[in-house]
């Protein structure tokens, strides 16, 4: 079964105004679990209301969300019949099933914030304790886990983002953008989410601050089996780090699925207002002028092999 | 959030839409000033007919300005009632002997005070908030008060203030917004719990909102000293507020208005206020 | 180089930020010594913490440096004895965008935005208009004169705050990192228009980046690493230094890699242009006929 599926899922904001928008149109997609997948789409493209609906923030205009099979918005009504059924709720009457159904309803989605991890756009911004450790303590904290717990959630997510101990006490007013940025997606991954959904996580730092950043969502992935879903800009950073792609235009998914296969359409994705890797440019310039190099190149790694045989064998 | 503009401005184009700001907040204060002087049946006739002129010349549509009086509604209703009970006259309605005694003179004052309230509001609305646009608005107050600068008053200190403030509401308005998603997502709670613990849920909103309402003021200051901002002194104005002849005739209308008023509280049909 | 042709001539600029309690920082910049001409496009890079943000600031003197001489355009703006009139002057002659849009834009309507600066230089209103309509038009924002700012996107923000600088006429624009908060067609609109200030009007910029992509569109390259000028060159000489960039965090551009890479495997890639896709094609290419001779 998809982690994650969107069934027929469409936005609409500020409905029956004259500021009436569509941020998402119709859209149908499946985000396999356990791997890294990219969202990437221009800005107004939708990919930021998609992010805020998977964790129950906004909820669909119609259409379903369905985490492991389970739609985060069903109503008591809709699942009433199927539920009846399960054994918990075999021996009670129908009103106390009902009741009992509807409280766990509201309890799912009271804890779907924890099971699906949200990092926004510049998420440093949410910083506000007086010390790294009790702002990532945040999260675990409100979840109602022991101290004990807590103090050791907050070592691990410091640990795949690289904070080290000696600021874990600082005040995170004190740090650099690139350390409050890591303390922020500490603080998410504190809470050990199934699933973690990040906004352009990379956003504004320098080559250095990306590398760490990237690297600690890896980091968390690998080592949770957990599944990521990324939204960028960046096609550089999405060859880099994601085993499935999506990309998205004008409130509509117009491609999904492995790297390869949607990275194949690369002409396409530059027409929907997208920077390629300059890399892939580059093979595309040289293709032009006539070298027989291979069609999807997006890294730097692919774009030396292919060279090399090519350019490699004369030399010998 | 950001589908809605900031403050009551109704975009319309009428001649009260395109009058001198300037003149529009004088026009306001006459009229309250009108509103106050008006004492006899005739002339809270003519009031209320005028306030309903108004809204018809400057296209607004009724029921947005109905709106506007809703959030009011309860203390009309209060000082109604008040009135009702509490004034004391010479006509008693009720039958003798009642515990409570209610005078025409009451009712009376009840009505007079409603139709005031309701062309107060219309005519602020009218010739203020719902035509004029706040950078209007902030423009038209520095010039008025640019007299009270050889006080030593900083009139365009106060004016820059209000201009920027102005500016940045939808940004930390949708700022605020962004904020409580982000600790949403990480669990926070702001609608259940005792008051105390609601309150305790709103650090971690403001904190962030502090922060960052203060490193853009410094982004801020950085940038328009940048371009050369020194306050005031030697600056000049894109927008040079300019009136005209209609802006004279309106202010006329509204004067005679006030006299009519006067005239009006002589006519002794019904109840006139002492 | 005619000594003429400098505009900022800058000599051994130092500048720390304060504690509270009034004892010195960290040096945000030491010793900087650099010349800069009229007309050049020169990228800054280094990264976050740098000092490079600090460099530009020093040159409008929105921060005054601690020790050093500065002289822009002609006048040593580092004088004890420099007057109010000197300083306003200088920062109309020299213009800055900064990263975060919201943080500069000062007015709720955009051409009124675009007219704060003439405004505070006391223009008159007609010479308002023609510059604002003007400043508008070469940023292809005129259609766009009576909006909200607020319901623009990033890179039409950062266009209108471009207005606003070059309502003012300056001769030098410096950008400190314009760039970063957008998204690659923002991005793209503001790298534009940058490139055409500087070509078409002769407008001196300073583009202060961290994305090797922007500093390969420059003429010349200043690194800046630990408050220091770590290495001064055009973008082929800059990147042709690959390992020495990397030791302070920063990296090259995805072409540049390439060819450093097949260069370290034994293939002879002969030429310098290894900064951009064009060039770099241009020499792949030039090996591959050789080969096939």
């Amino acid at each position: 079964m998809d982690k994650l599926y969107l069934d027929h899922v469409s936005y609409v904001y500020s409905a029956g105004t004259p500021f009436e928008q569509k941020a998402l149109d119709d859209v149908t997609l499946a985000i396999r679990g356990g791997c890294i997948t990219g969202i990437i789409g221009h800005t107004g493209s939708g990919k930021s209301t998609m992010m805020q609906l998977l964790n129950g923030l906004a909820k669909p205009s119609s259409g379903k969300v369905l985490l492991d099979g389970y739609d985060i918005n069903c109503d008591v009504n809709d699942v009433l019949e199927e539920w009846k059924k399960l054994p918990e709720y075999s021996g009670m009457s129908p009103r106390s099933a009902k009741k009992a159904i509807a409280a766990k309803i509201k309890k799912t989605r009271a804890k779907l914030c924890f099971r699906v991890g949200l990092v926004m756009q510049y998420p440093e911004y949410q910083l506000f304790e007086e010390t790294v450790s009790r702002d990532i303590a945040f999260g675990p904290r409100n979840m109602g886990l022991a101290e004990e717990e807590i103090r050791q959630r907050v070592l691990e997510a410091a640990a795949f983002t690289d904070i080290g101990e000696d600021l874990l006490e600082k005040s995170p007013f004190d740090l650099s953008g690139g350390q409050k940025r890591r303390v922020a997606l500490a603080g998410v991954i504190a809470m050990r989410p199934e699933v973690l959904v990040l906004d352009e996580p990379a956003a504004g730092l320098d080559p250095l601050g990306r590398t760490f950043i990237f690297e600690g969502i890896r980091n968390y992935q690998r080592k949770t089996g957990s599944t990521v879903l990324i939204v960028s800009h960046s096609m550089e950073d999405m060859a880099r780090y994601c085993d499935d792609v999506i990309v998205m235009s004008g409130a509509r998914v117009i491609r999904q699925g492995s790297r390869e296969e949607v990275f194949a359409h690369v002409d396409e994705l530059a027409e929907t207002g997208l920077d390629i890797p300059q890399i892939t440019h580059l093979m595309q310039l040289l293709r032009a002028r006539g070298l027989p190099l291979p069609e999807n190149i997006y890294t730097v790694d692919e774009a030396v092999e292919a060279l090399r045989a090519l350019l490699g064998l004369g030399a010998k | 959030m950001k589908g809605i503009s900031f403050g009551q401005y109704y975009p319309a184009d009428s001649v009260i839409h395109r009058l001198d700001p300037r003149f529009k907040v004088i026009l306001t204060i006459l009229y309250i000033v009108c509103t106050f002087l008006c004492k006899s049946l005739v002339g809270f006739a003519a009031l209320t007919l005028s306030a309903l002129v108004l809204i018809f010349i400057s296209r607004i549509p009724l029921r947005i300005v109905l709106r506007s009086v809703r959030p009011l509604l309860m203390i009309i209703g209060f000082t109604f009632i008040i009135n009702i009970f509490w004034s004391r006259g010479e006509q008693l309605i009720t039958p003798e002997g009642w515990p409570i005694r209610i005078y025409a003179e009451g009712i009376w004052n009840a009505v007079y005070m409603f139709l005031r309230i309701f062309a107060l509001i219309t005519g602020t609305g009218i010739f203020l908030t719902y035509t004029t646009t706040p950078m209007d608005l902030t423009d038209a107050i520095e010039s008025l008060l640019t007299p009270l600068k050889k006080l030593h008053v900083p009139v365009h200190v106060f004016a820059m203030m209000m201009s920027i403030t102005l500016r940045f509401i939808p940004t930390l308005t949708e700022e605020t917004e962004k904020i409580m998603n982000a600790q949403k997502a990480r669990g926070a709670n702001f609608t259940s719990g005792s008051l105390m613990q609601r309150a305790k849920a709103l650090i971690p909103i403001l904190i962030p909102l502090f922060v960052s309402a203060i490193n853009r003021a410094v982004e801020l200051s950085n940038a328009m000293e940048c371009r050369c901002y020194h306050g005031g002194d030697g600056r000049t104005r894109l927008n040079v507020l300019r009136c005209n002849g209609r802006d004279w005739a309106s202010l006329a209308i509204v004067v005679l208005f006030g006299a009519g008023i006067l005239l009006l509280n002589g006519v002794g049909i019904g109840y006139t206020l002492g | 180089m005619i000594l003429s042709d400098i505009y900022i001539h800058a000599e051994n600029l130092c500048f720390s930020y304060r504690e509270g309690n009034g004892k010195e920082e960290n040096p945000a910049l030491r010793d900087f010594s650099v010349e800069i001409c009229e007309g050049e496009y020169v990228a800054v890079l280094g990264h976050n913490g740098s000092g490079k943000s600090t460099f530009a600031k020093l040159l409008n003197l929105i921060l005054t440096p601690t020790s050093g001489h500065l002289t822009v355009g002609g006048v040593e703006v580092t004088r004890e004895d420099l007057s109010d009139e000197e300083i306003l002057n200088l920062r109309k002659n020299v213009g800055m965008v900064f990263q975060n849009p919201d943080n500069q834009l000062v007015a709720t309507v955009v051409e009124q935005d675009v007219a704060f600066g003439p405004e505070n230089l006391g223009l008159e209103r007609a010479e308002l208009r023609r510059r604002v309509d003007d400043a508008l038009e070469r940023v292809g924002m005129t259609q766009y004169a009576k909006h909200e700012p607020h319901r623009l996107s990033g890179g039409q923000k950062q266009r209108v705050a471009i207005a606003g600088v070059i309502a003012m006429m300056p001769k030098c624009i410096i950008f400190d990192e314009s760039t970063a908060m957008l998204d690659p067609s923002g991005r793209r609109e503001v790298l534009d228009t940058i490139r055409m200030l500087n070509r078409d009007y002769g407008m001196t910029v300073l583009n202060i980046t961290h994305y090797m992509n922007e500093a390969a569109e420059a003429d010349r390259v200043l690194v800046i690493n630990d408050g220091r000028l770590l290495m001064d060159g055009t973008p082929d000489e800059i990147f042709a230094r690959r390992e020495e960039l990397q030791a302070v965090g920063l990296e090259v551009p995805q072409c540049t890699e390439l060819v450093h890479r097949l260069r370290g495997l034994g293939i002879a890639l002969k030429g310098d242009g290894i900064s951009t896709p064009d060039a770099c094609a241009d020499l792949i290419l030039h090996a591959y006929e050789k080969l096939s001779k």
